[in-house]
């Protein structure tokens, strides 16, 4: 039972320290160059793509849990992953696999985003 | 003034500027980033393990721990807690899939007043947009290749 909770304890432990580590990347690579936040997201979910299609990132995803899965390279794992799974089943499946295992993120930040522009109104920026 | 004159001049006084900046802290930001980042993914992690004890598993528990990150991107953006947060974390709060969330929540909020169609729906995917673009391309690219190699 206690060792149970150390397991879980731990697993917080290895998920706060890889997704730090992959933000504290994204930090040194803003400050030593001129990316903004579209270009940092864009390559970091290109990266999660082309790891997963050599296979490596679902060893980081078994290691980290959500410290692998919650930055934006667990999205590219997710699509490779999808398409790798659907080429399984053919071509058809390779071609729709990625959308479709990246489809709950997609309409949840297209739905719930309306509903909070609906809602709320844009604030002037204070400094 | 010739064009090579002109780009030198525009050289020099960016430096100029730039020597007003207050410097950057290396060290000091990358561990704000890795602070906040680590925390989101605890909480993602929270939600693992709860969701977990529910009974769900495999796909369908990514996708509701992803979509419950999203939501509360969301919330907190419209709220106006993300975007102070965003200014001392940097990238630990662009990275996670919160940051997702925020930017596209971030531009609909802003660009309501333009319009539902070309305000509110077509500014959603500014910074959200290249990104589903480039994930649907490389995945399939990825899914083709593995489809050739059987």
């Amino acid at each position: 039972m206690f060792a149970e909770y150390l397991d879980v304890l731990f697993m917080f432990a290895k998920a706060f320290a890889v997704g730090g580590l992959i933000c504290a990347v994204a930090q040194l690579i803003i400050n030593f160059t001129d990316w903004t936040s579209g270009k940092i997201l864009v390559y970091f979910m290109l990266a999660g793509v082309v790891l997963q299609g050599l296979g490596v990132y679902q060893y980081l995803v078994d290691f980290a849990g959500a410290g692998a899965t919650v930055p934006i390279c667990g999205f590219g794992y997710l699509l490779a992953n999808g398409a790798i799974r659907g080429a399984q089943k053919g071509l058809f499946g390779a071609f729709t696999g990625a959308l479709s295992a990246a489809s709950a993120g997609v309409s949840a930040a297209v739905i719930f985003s309306f509903i909070m522009a609906l809602i709320f109104r844009s604030r002037s920026k204070k400094n | 003034m010739t064009e090579k004159n002109r780009e030198n001049y525009n050289k020099n006084y960016i430096a100029y500027v730039n020597s007003f900046d207050p410097p950057t802290h290396h060290f000091k930001n990358c561990l704000r980033a890795f602070g906040v980042g680590g925390f989101i993914c605890c909480i993602g992690q929270f939600f693992r393990v709860v969701l977990e004890a529910f009974g769900l598993s495999g796909d369908e528990l990514a996708g509701t721990v992803s979509v419950l990150l999203i939501f509360l991107g969301t919330l907190l953006t419209g709220l106006g807690v993300y975007d102070r947060i965003g200014r001392n974390a940097g990238a630990g709060s662009i990275v996670p899939i919160t940051g997702f969330a925020n930017s596209v929540c971030s531009p609909a909020i802003e660009f309501k007043t333009e319009g539902l169609i070309y305000g509110l729906a077509a500014k959603m995917f500014v910074v959200a947009g290249p990104i589903i673009v480039y994930g649907v391309l490389s995945g399939t690219i990825v899914g083709i290749i593995y489809w050739l190699l059987g």
